[in-house]
């Protein structure tokens, strides 16, 4: 298999529709724009105050104190887009307007909860937008590597704080793609590199199988 | 009518302990004069409500960027942000019990900033519901309003904001330049005394009234140094 996290990020990359608007988190979410399928083009909101923010820029273009993404880093703007303020920005976000976010989990679990924030005791680096992202945005989708270094990542029910209850839409990961439903966490692709049993062991939650159970396909 | 002063002395106006609003998100919006300034002061025990915590290296070949130069000489003795993570002195602090802080979702944040300078008591947001902010002291209770929960966040003043314009007209006006914008236009309506740091000083007229993004009216002071970025 090519590197996992392009990988993902490919299979993400497929849920998108033509005219999204999508807000992308950090890590694996920001390789997704690489691979939309032909004719889709999206609009992506950053929530430090852009709608329509574009590809990186080459350094001599760069306006690293006026123009920059949700992580500070140098950003462009599309012909068409717009610089908003925090209030916009978060009222496009909370109030239904993103079509869909894209971001990383340090756990999900089966009831579609997601920790994603912080690690009390060890690592509290804040929620940032994360909590309205996942709270407003019409579609969540969790990008992630399968497990932490073979320790399962999709659990039960979440140990560490939450980041919001129940906000989670769908899962993908290098080993599959995974609906939260009503009652509980379906399974609707499998990547056949790997067998049923090694994601079932991979996965601390319940895998409740798709009647329409498929190959990854990217 | 907005008093026009040096970045250095729009520092020497921010007061011993005094709340600060700086606008920002990671630096790219935040008034670095005045806060260069204020860090060169040393002035102290600053309750600092900012998006963030900045970070060291900024894109100016500084060591420490924005407000991270207040964090790195200890002028912070409480932050209010919504992320801390790219300041790894942060954590250092915290572990120190040298500072304290509070960690706000960013969009809760800027509705409570906004709420306190449009006079309104508090938000009412679906964000941070079922999880530990929940139990922050920044959060009222938990209201039901027709069948939906949120919880009720309080406003959020300071007495003291820093902004940052790209253009500021002599009348105080202030237009942002690309994704400056971020937090500094709530902040100016938050605040007892807001300070407008600017790259460019313009004549009244060369901002269009359309376009004019923070109104003249709520700046006191507009600090400006000749030069641009």
């Amino acid at each position: 298999m090519e590197n996992a996290k392009d990988f993902i990020a490919k299979r993400v990359a497929a849920e998108l529709k033509d005219g999204d608007t999508v807000n992308l988190g950090i890590g694996i979410p920001t390789l997704v724009p690489a691979y939309l399928p032909d004719g889709v083009t999206v609009v992506l909101q950053s929530e430090n105050g852009m709608v329509g923010a574009g590809p990186k820029p080459a350094a001599e273009t760069a306006q690293p104190f006026h123009v920059t993404d949700a992580g500070g880093q140098p950003a462009t703007i599309v012909p068409g887009g717009a610089f908003i303020d925090s209030t916009t920005s978060f009222s496009l976000i909370r109030g239904g307007h993103i079509d869909c976010t894209i971001l990383g989990a340090l756990e999900v679990d089966g009831e579609g909860n997601l920790a994603n924030w912080i690690i009390p005791g060890k690592r509290v680096p804040g929620m940032g937008g994360a909590m309205d992202l996942v709270v407003g945005a019409k579609k969540v989708i969790v990008a992630m590597e399968h497990t932490a270094k073979g320790a399962p990542k999709i659990l039960k029910k979440c140990r560490l704080p939450l980041t919001a209850v129940g906000c989670v839409n769908l899962i993908i990961t290098e080993m599959a793609v995974m609906e939260v439903k009503p009652g509980g966490l379906w399974l609707k692709e499998y990547n056949p590199l790997f067998t049923l049993e090694e994601i079932k062991n991979a996965t601390e939650a319940e895998l409740i199988m798709s009647p329409d159970l498929r190959k990854m396909v990217v | 009518m907005a008093e026009f002063v040096t970045p250095a002395e729009a520092a020497r106006l921010i007061t011993e302990g005094a709340s600060l609003m700086v606008g920002g998100f990671m630096g790219c919006g935040t008034g670095h004069r005045v806060i260069a300034e204020l860090a060169r002061l040393g002035t102290g025990g600053l309750t600092l409500i900012c998006n963030d915590a900045s970070k060291p290296g900024g894109p100016d070949g500084s060591d420490f960027y924005g407000v991270a130069k207040l964090i790195h000489n200890r002028q912070v003795k409480k932050l209010i942000a919504s992320h801390v993570g790219l300041n790894p002195e942060v954590a250092q602090l915290m572990n120190e019990g040298a500072i304290e802080v509070t960690l706000i979702p960013q969009g809760s944040m800027a509705e409570m900033i906004r709420a306190g300078g449009a006079g309104l008591g508090g938000v009412l947001t679906p964000t941070g519901l079922g999880t530990i902010v929940e139990d922050a002291a920044h959060v009222h209770s938990v209201v039901e309003v027709d069948g939906r929960k949120y919880l009720l966040e309080r406003s959020l003043r300071a007495d003291f904001a820093v902004i940052c314009g790209y253009y500021v007209d002599k009348a105080g006006n202030v237009w942002y330049k690309g994704t400056t914008r971020n937090f500094n236009p709530v902040m100016a309506m938050a605040a007892d005394v807001v300070i407008a740091e600017t790259e460019h000083v313009v004549e009244i007229g060369a901002i269009e009234p359309e376009n004019v993004v923070t109104q003249g009216i709520l700046v006191n002071y507009v600090a400006f140094d000749g030069g641009a970025l």
